[in-house]
């Protein structure tokens, strides 16, 4: 029998990905160089699979199998479609920043209603702008060689950079918005927040699909920096198309004595992978970063957090909850470094998954690697099913079967979502999983 | 018509056959206590009548008004009026004691075709039932049972019955794990809601509770079955003379 070894094609990056979008791509001189660079390393190393370490559970080769192309740039029917699902979404009173397709578009952006004291540019408008030196840095993390940043910095269209003064206090959320409009294509967007030292923001992220959008990419990326004394509030709300994938990171930098608070809702798509890179960079801050991901059918949905505490005196606390139905798939990779100067840290993970059916699956992989000795670190991590006695218990009270599995799943939820401060975008969170909860039933 | 009706119980758990046809007729305005030794079957009388999952009924019946209780869901019977007090209360974290109370009364109600409370008629209704069992405004705030000592969640059960107003009260061990304080407490709530319209199933392994609560009759459960029935001073003689002298009867 002949056996001709082929190459699985899924393992290289398609050639032409870079190539056909190389035209949209803005920037030039060293811009075009990075881009380069980081999709020569991309092309190198390829999609990352379950042999890599960090991507054991999430292998994208067999799950995204390949990168759909670049998403066209949206026209006039795309923009209005845009503007429809906008229409429909929960959080209202904020500065909206949309990207469509992985363009920024302002006619469905609230620019002018932005805060005194923010300054609010696109990624694209710097990346073009020769005379700035500076402006491959807006591409580059040296927080993270992962591979799917490298891709985002290679293809990156568009994003929004804002820039927040010091001491100043925002009246109303900054919220950028993506809106999938095209099917079998992909958005490549990065956004990058300055937030000056003593200044107060709330940023919401949303992710969601106009209708008959299905089966597109989101590859995004966010970086922020967090002056002193600054307190950030940060919610993630990504519904994306059931049939949609999301391959989102957040690196996020905390200077001294801040306060950064992060709540992150993953609702829709097939395949999602969130991973937030969050550094102590000064003494005496506070991170809380929690999450929930309802998952069902077939979805797969991965939050990946690392945390480094690199100075001392920093606290962290994070809660993670799955609620995991059907067949669906959920990974919890939680990894806390303590390292040596970071003395007197406390960090506390808590993760949990509810599974609902016998098919359902969950991975929950917490790391601590600690290398200085005067710290408190404490993880814990549960998977099971809900509780017969406490079921049975509602029951006898005269709740339906749905409807007492639904109150108690809820409550699992629950304590994760109270962690998110504003009000009304608590009311949205939970409102989007008691919507979840009654397609259930 | 009877209110309850049980004829003939057979029961399984698992392979093991614990109710070895069981019969009791309770009516509307009765109070009956069922006593008996550990592993007479007592409680799993309790968890048949309720629903809980887990049981075969082998045999035998039960009636409830006159329709098959084992016919409904454990939501249905609490709609039709079967209300159970917990030996042990579960504590729920994350839901709280009024979110609790006003879904599970509103579903009853809806259940039953009537309209739903509004909020501000929900809280006056459960304002005016903790007040009169002296529960604080506090422990309604908080998660169901969650950190509520033993007589607090058996203040809690009494509040629900109340609340809820059953035609049936099965009260399965109330008196386990409280003092003689809260065990007071408790029988006192108890019996305020008793009524010719309603009817309680007390039980209990010691006679204490029946100072407290005084039943009309007292059964002795041995073995899965009851063995002997008489007035309130049956209880009396149990106590004096012990469970052993039933034991012999149901081997």
């Amino acid at each position: 029998m002949d056996v001709a070894l082929v190459k699985p094609t899924t393992a290289r990056a398609p050639d032409d990905l870079f190539a056909a979008a190389r035209s949209r791509l803005p920037g030039s001189g060293p811009v075009s160089a990075l881009r380069e660079a980081a999709y020569a390393e991309f092309a190198e190393r390829g999609l990352p699979h379950r042999r890599i370490e960090e991507w054991k559970y999430t292998d994208l080769r067999m799950l995204l199998r390949t990168v759909a192309p670049l998403a066209a740039a949206p026209d006039e029917a795309a923009i209005s479609r845009a503007a429809e699902a906008l229409a429909r979404l929960d959080v209202t009173g904020t500065c909206k920043l949309v990207l469509v397709d992985g363009v920024f578009v302002p006619q469905l952006s609230d620019l002018a209603a932005r805060d005194g004291g923010v300054d609010i540019r696109t990624l694209r408008e710097l990346l073009d702008d020769a005379g700035n030196a500076t402006r491959a840095d807006l591409l580059r993390t040296n927080a993270t060689s992962d591979v799917m940043v490298s891709l985002n910095a290679a293809m990156a269209t568009d994003g929004v950079v804002i820039g927040i003064g010091d001491n100043v206090t925002l009246s109303k959320p900054l919220h950028i918005v993506h809106v999938a409009t095209r099917a079998e294509a992909s958005a490549f967007t990065r956004s990058l927040l300055r937030i000056g030292k003593g200044a107060r923001a709330t940023v919401v992220e949303s992710s969601i699909a106009a209708d008959g959008a299905d089966s597109y990419q989101v590859h995004d990326a966010v970086v922020i920096w967090a002056g002193e004394g600054a307190e950030v509030d940060h919610v993630r709300l990504v519904e994306d198309a059931p049939a949609a994938a999301s391959i989102a990171t957040a690196v996020v930098t905390l200077g001294a004595s801040t306060r950064f608070n992060s709540f992150s809702l993953t609702i829709g798509s097939a395949l999602s992978r969130y991973q937030a890179f969050i550094r102590f960079g000064g003494e005496n801050a506070t991170a809380s970063i929690n999450g929930v991901n309802l998952l069902k059918g077939s979805q797969h949905g991965d939050t990946t957090l690392v945390l480094d505490h690199m100075v001392p005196h920093c606290q962290s606390t994070e809660v993670f909850r799955a609620v995991v139905d059907d067949r669906a798939h959920s990974v919890f990779q939680g990894r806390i470094n303590v390292h040596p100067d970071a003395q007197k840290t406390d960090a506390r993970m808590m993760t949990r998954a509810l599974l609902l059916s016998d098919d359902a699956e969950a991975d929950n992989k917490p790391e601590l690697e600690i290398f200085a000795d005067d710290v408190q670190c404490g993880h814990g991590a549960t998977t099971g099913a809900l509780d017969e006695s406490l079921l049975f218990y509602l029951r006898a009270r005269g709740l339906p079967e749905k409807e007492a599995e639904a109150l108690l799943i809820q409550a699992f939820v629950g304590e994760a979502m109270e962690a998110i401060a504003d009000e009304t975008l608590r009311d949205v969170a939970i409102t989007a999983a008691r919507r979840w909860l009654e397609a259930r039933s | 018509m009877a209110l309850l009706e049980v004829k003939d119980l057979h029961v399984r758990v698992e392979e093991r056959e614990i109710l070895h046809g069981l019969s009791l007729t309770v009516n509307a305005g009765e109070v009956h206590a069922i006593m008996g030794p550990n592993g007479s079957g007592k409680s799993t009388l309790s968890h048949v009548i309720a629903g809980k999952p887990g049981y075969e009924v082998t045999s035998g019946e039960i009636l409830f008004k006159g329709e098959d209780l084992l016919e409904m869901e454990p939501d249905e019977r609490a709609a039709k009026g079967v209300f159970l007090a917990f030996q042990y209360p579960v504590e729920i974290p994350g839901v709280a004691t009024m979110t609790f109370l006003r879904t599970a009364l509103n579903a009853q109600r809806k259940a039953r075709g009537e309209p739903e409370y509004s909020t501000p008629e929900f809280l006056k209704k459960v304002r005016e039932v903790a007040a009169s069992l002296n529960v604080p405004q506090d422990m309604l705030k908080r998660g169901v049972n969650v950190g509520f000592s033993g007589g607090e969640k058996k203040r809690n059960e009494v509040l629900q019955m109340a609340l809820f107003e059953p035609s049936l009260c099965i009260l399965d061990e109330m008196d386990s794990g409280l003092d003689i304080d809260a065990l007071r407490i408790a029988a006192d709530g108890v019996n305020a809601l008793r009524s010719s319209e309603r009817a309680m199933v007390v039980i209990t392994h010691y006679q204490r509770l029946l100072n407290y609560i005084v039943p009309d009759f007292v059964h002795v459960m041995s073995a899965g079955r009851v063995v002997k029935s008489g007035g309130k001073e049956l209880a009396l003689q149990l106590e004096e003379s012990g469970y052993a002298q039933f034991e012999d009867k149901a081997a």
